[in-house]
């Protein structure tokens, strides 16, 4: 760990008035900074602000503060009720000591698990831009397969964010010149290209400040992860489906996905595959044609792209109350 | 001094007449109020007056080459550095172990190999001081790929315990056989990963280095210290009270020599803990195996063949092989049997000892090809392995010390219902998961080594025990103060051990599972010494004497303990040494190891749904530590058989896995209900106490019995371990 300043924010306007990075859990950020992955000269504490709050809207949808934290949103009632997508995919993510400590806000921007961005001896575009990409061609089992460049195969580890993104979140910020922002999760994240290092269109000094969900979506709602032990594991694949069934055809339905790609990944076309169709597996099975058109294996992770297919097909199966 | 050798067996012990009624009740660990409240103080929390140093391990980023050049100057710019250490003759390049490792910090032979030590007045300092170094660096092409190499391997070390043998022909007797099965089994590389790192605290007085450490073997530690420093043995302290898990991974660690002289050069006392990262690539590893299993069966299931060969690696200079074929040798009758090893040389950290050496990986093959020899003869694996039960050691001839197998099988069958297990595999179905059934055999030989223990008994009544024997997690403090309270009629609150010191008696150390029958039998002898004095003041034969709750009794008199003692403490040294009985008889213990799993229909994941592990260990000296150690070992097997590997990016030869986020073990989530049952016969052939060694026995089997459950539950065969899902998936089947 370098040494570096440290502040305490009292309101959000002095937090991002202060010009430094933001720690509110630290669950991710402090692992980096000992590992001077992460080397920020000034720290500045946002832990204590008042952005803890869960609240309703008058639209019926609920204003998550930045600082909430993850076991708090997984347990909140109304989180259980109209988004238990999102209460399963906390659950399913990190262990309950993590949980207690992480924020809403700091979930969203965890940084990749690829073994290369965490070591130093290896060269990692994301980590030192230009250096190369250490994953292509070395161990890349837990890697991406949609989204990728040949810079970087890095996927997002969060479960949370997959949820979110099915659920169609907003994220408000508030920026380091005093306006706010709105940015549609879908529009939150940044493909690797070449500038793997930017992982999101967040400014500098730009600090969220709450996550909006719309009102709860109609029909079913599931998150299933798939991953190398019961518990503590980041997944190989995930699913966060949402799928309604009216007159015995799909009539909405909105699936991310985690453990694939640099972000949560959302494919409209999987979904225009299935709105309009009787539930069946002919159908699912179009819908992962869809979502596995352009995937590309890297080697020891070509398995997730017959497991990605079958995930979801069973994913689908159990959202329509299809049988195999 | 009570000097018991074991050429025959011992003629009774006061242990035996004990009514004390403490020996192997199910008591509470002594020390456990102390570990769980953070009164224990582990080597690394020794409180130390003055001011202290501390060192980071400097590494260098690459698996073979020549450092030309070091760049210290940023690092000793930074506030609060002492000292980087870099141009020691004494700096370690290996993990230091069962003898000093080479020294000199000019060749890199392993990644991230350490090179040096920064020294500050805080731990971050010293760790961004680490970090702050640069070298130059002359790169070499390493060699990383075990069977790659294996065309030059070499055989086992001439004084490896395990060394080629055969019996019979072999190729005739495949060719000859009804039922043959040949097949290779993989297994990876595997780290150590203790939760408490390798730690130490070095302090300097005078010309004397007083160690504080997590060592599990002290005296053997304290001349391997000595030689890596440069001092006389007589010069060195070592004190482990408390150990957070040894596993075979803490005989000296490289952290306490560089500590040891930096402590040196700073003139103040230095601690250094290894960080997670560096304990993947500086504690040696359990090396990846190769092995090839052939088994030939007659017609009715009677094992005709049974060959091990295997192939492992080494790092440069290692010395230690992993005797992968340990197990096999004497677990099943075959007139025809053959067992290799070759040892390949690799670029990287040494291997050695970890986690039942030998059992642990050889198991996992010859249990699995031993369930599909008998699919292939149409027989119940327990079945199969009653008939093929050898009379006495089929490679030497021995008798068997005591053999309980076919007892832990029948037993396991009854309470685990095993007759209820479908006999061909994918039969049985729990909505999308397949349930299946599946079991092993359990094999770890006995081993006793030479140990001392001086038991005193204090006027006031109260016995002490003093030993440099170690307690790694494992309830030595517990189990000798059992012996001695039995012994000498003592409650358990009336005991003291003392443990973990170099300078108290040398007694077994940890390792091996041999811990409980060498330092147990050492207690045992020296309380001999002291009930022999004691029924000389009753004017008894001790053998007419009965001791309970600090009392003798004999011939209508009951005198208290504190009164026979009189003002002069009574003390005897008690000494056990290894004897021909390690040879006339055929010592192991045995079990039986059941399983249940549901594997995924869709993804292949596999849950163990629970397990029963049905073991012959001799006596059993605490019943709730027996069964502790026992889950313990049932829990690694998981591990080995479903997630436990150190991945190798064959390019750089680093692990690329090294922390615990990513190398998976068992978390909870993954370990079910687990079911322990002891059959127990003591084994007198074995130990004065007659105990054999439990804590690697549960390892072993543990996992061949989970993937042949999944066999049992998806008809999927993976011989590559660990069995993750990737490899199950393809076997699956369609949607």
């Amino acid at each position: 760990m370098k040494t570096f300043a440290y502040s305490r924010a009292e309101s959000p306007e002095a937090a991002v008035a202060a010009g430094g990075r933001f720690i509110a859990g630290g669950t991710n950020l402090l692992d980096l900074m000992k590992l001077q992955i992460e080397t920020p000269e000034s720290l500045v504490d946002i832990s204590r602000l008042d952005l803890a709050k869960i609240e309703e809207r008058e639209d019926g949808g609920l204003t998550i503060g930045a600082l909430v934290p993850n076991s708090d949103l997984a347990a909140d009632p109304r989180v259980i009720a109209g988004y238990p997508v999102l209460s399963r995919a906390l659950l399913a993510g990190a262990s309950g000591q993590l949980r207690n400590k992480a924020s809403t806000g700091g979930n969203l921007l965890q940084r990749t698990r690829c073994y290369y961005f965490y070591d130093k001896a290896t060269a990692c575009n994301k980590r030192e831009p230009g250096t190369g990409c250490s994953a292509i061609g070395g161990v890349n089992r837990i890697l991406a397969i949609l989204g990728t460049s040949e810079h970087c195969i890095a996927t997002h580890p969060s479960d949370m964010a997959v949820a979110m993104r099915a659920l169609d979140a907003t994220i408000v910020t508030l920026k380091s010149d005093g306006d706010r922002r709105r940015i549609a999760i879908g529009e939150f994240y940044r493909l690797p290209g070449d500038t793997p290092q930017i992982e999101n269109v967040l400014e500098a000094g730009e600090l969220i400040t709450h996550v909006e969900l719309p009102t709860p979506p109609k029909g079913e709602q599931l998150y299933r992860k798939v991953r190398d032990r019961a518990s503590y594991a980041f997944a190989l694949v995930s699913v966060a489906g949402i799928v309604s069934v009216e007159d015995g055809k799909i009539a909405s339905a909105a699936l991310a996905f985690g453990g694939l790609g640099p972000m949560p990944w959302r494919d409209p076309a999987v979904e225009a595959a299935l709105i309009g169709q009787a539930p069946s597996d002919a159908a699912f099975a179009a819908a992962a044609d869809a979502l596995l058109k352009d995937a590309k294996g890297y080697g020891t992770n070509d398995f997730k792209i017959p497991l990605t297919r079958r995930t979801l097909i069973a994913s689908l199966r159990e959202l329509t109350g299809v049988s195999a | 001094m009570a000097d018991f050798k074991m050429d025959a067996d011992h003629s009774g012990l006061a242990l035996e007449r004990g009514v004390q009624g403490v020996l192997g009740a199910g008591l509470d660990r002594s020390e456990g109020a102390l570990k769980v409240s953070g009164v224990a103080r582990y080597g690394y929390e020794h409180p130390l007056a003055g001011e202290v140093a501390y060192g980071y391990l400097i590494t260098a980023p690459a698996a073979k080459g020549r450092i030309t050049g070091f760049d210290t100057d940023t690092a000793r710019g930074l506030p609060g550095v002492l000292d980087v250490i870099v141009d020691d003759p004494r700096i370690p390049r290996q993990a230091a172990a069962f003898v000093p490792a080479h020294a000199g910090n000019d060749e890199i032979d392993h990644w991230d190999q350490i090179v040096g030590v920064a020294v500050a007045t805080s731990f971050e300092a010293a760790r961004d001081a680490a970090k702050s170094v640069t070298m130059t660096i002359a790169p070499e092409q390493g060699h990383f790929d075990t069977m790659a190499g294996v065309g030059d391997a070499s055989g086992p070390p001439k004084d490896s315990r395990l060394q080629d043998m055969a019996k019979g022909d072999i190729d005739a007797a495949m060719a000859d056989a009804a039922v043959t099965i040949d097949q290779v089994y993989t297994t990876p590389n595997q780290v150590h990963a203790a939760m408490e790192p390798h730690a130490s605290v070095a302090v300097w007085e005078g010309d004397t280095l007083t160690l504080h450490s997590s060592l599990q073997i002290l005296h053997a530690a304290k001349g391997i210290l000595a030689k890596s420093v440069g001092i006389e043995a007589d010069k060195v302290r070592i004190l482990s009270p408390y150990i957070g898990g040894g596993f075979g991974g803490k005989m000296l660690g490289p952290e306490a020599v560089l500590a040891a002289i930096a402590a040196q050069k700073v003139g103040r006392p230095v601690k250094i803990a290894m960080a997670r990262s560096q304990l993947f690539h500086n504690v040696y590893r359990r090396t990846d195996t190769h092995q090839r299993i052939r088994l030939a069966a007659d017609k009715d299931g009677k094992l005709t063949a049974l060959a091990h060969d295997s192939v492992v690696s080494q790092g440069p200079d290692g010395g230690f092989m992993e005797p992968v074929a340990l197990g096999s040798i004497a677990l099943y009758d075959a007139p025809v049997r053959h067992f290799t090893h070759k040892i390949v040389t690799l670029d990287m950290v040494q291997a050695g000892a970890v986690r039942a050496p030998g059992e642990a990986v050889g198991m996992l093959a010859l249990e699995t090809a031993i369930d599909e020899l008998a699919e292939a003869l149409g027989r119940d694996p327990i079945d199969f392995r009653k008939l093929n039960e050898p009379p006495v050691d089929p490679m030497t001839g021995a008798p068997f010390s005591t053999r309980a197998l076919v007892e832990c099988l029948d037993k396991g069958a009854e309470r685990f219902g095993w007759a209820n297990r479908a006999s061909q595999p994918g039969q049985v179905r729990d909505g999308e998961w397949l349930i299946g059934m599946g079991m092993a055999a359990a094999v770890r030989i006995n081993l006793l080594v030479d140990s001392q223990a001086r038991v005193t008994l204090s006027p006031d009544g109260r016995a002490r025990i003093e030993t440099d024997m170690t307690d790694i997690g494992t309830g030595t403090y517990t189990i000798l103060g059992q012996i001695a309270a039995e012994s000498l009629g003592l409650p358990m609150d009336c005991v003291d051990v003392i443990l973990g010191d170099t300078d108290l008696p040398p007694g077994a150390g940890s390792g091996g599972s041999f811990g409980a029958a060498s330092a147990g039998s050492s207690v045992a002898l020296a309380c001999e010494d002291i009930v022999a004095t004691l029924a000389e003041r009753m004017q008894a034969d001790p053998k007419d004497m009965t001791l309970k709750d600090g009392h003798a009794i004999a011939g209508n008199r009951r005198v208290p303990l504190s009164e026979l003692v009189g003002s002069e403490p009574l003390a005897a040294l008690g000494k056990i040494s290894q004897g021909s009985n390690a040879k006339t008889f055929s010592q192991a213990a045995h079990g039986a190891q059941f399983a249940e799993v549901a594997v995924n229909s869709v993804t292949g994941e596999v849950r163990v749904r629970r397990m029963l592990g049905v073991f012959e260990a001799g006596r059993i000296l605490n019943a709730k530590l027996a069964r502790s150690q026992a889950i313990g070992g049932m829990i690694w097997g998981i591990g080995y058989a479903l997630m436990e590997e150190a991945v190798l990016d064959q390019r750089h030869g680093a692990f690329v896995n090294h922390d615990l986020g990513e190398y998976h073990i068992p978390s909870h989530a993954d370990v079910p209900p687990l079911d322990v049952l002891f059959v127990e016969h003591i084994d007198r052939h074995a130990n004065p106490i007659g105990v054999k060694g439990l804590g690697e026995l549960s390892i072993s089997g543990a996992g061949a019995a989970v993937t042949n459950a999944i066999y049992n539950a998806c008809g999927v065969r993976v011989r590559d371990f660990p069995l993750t899902l990737d490899k199950i998936l393809g076997g699956l089947p369609d949607m």
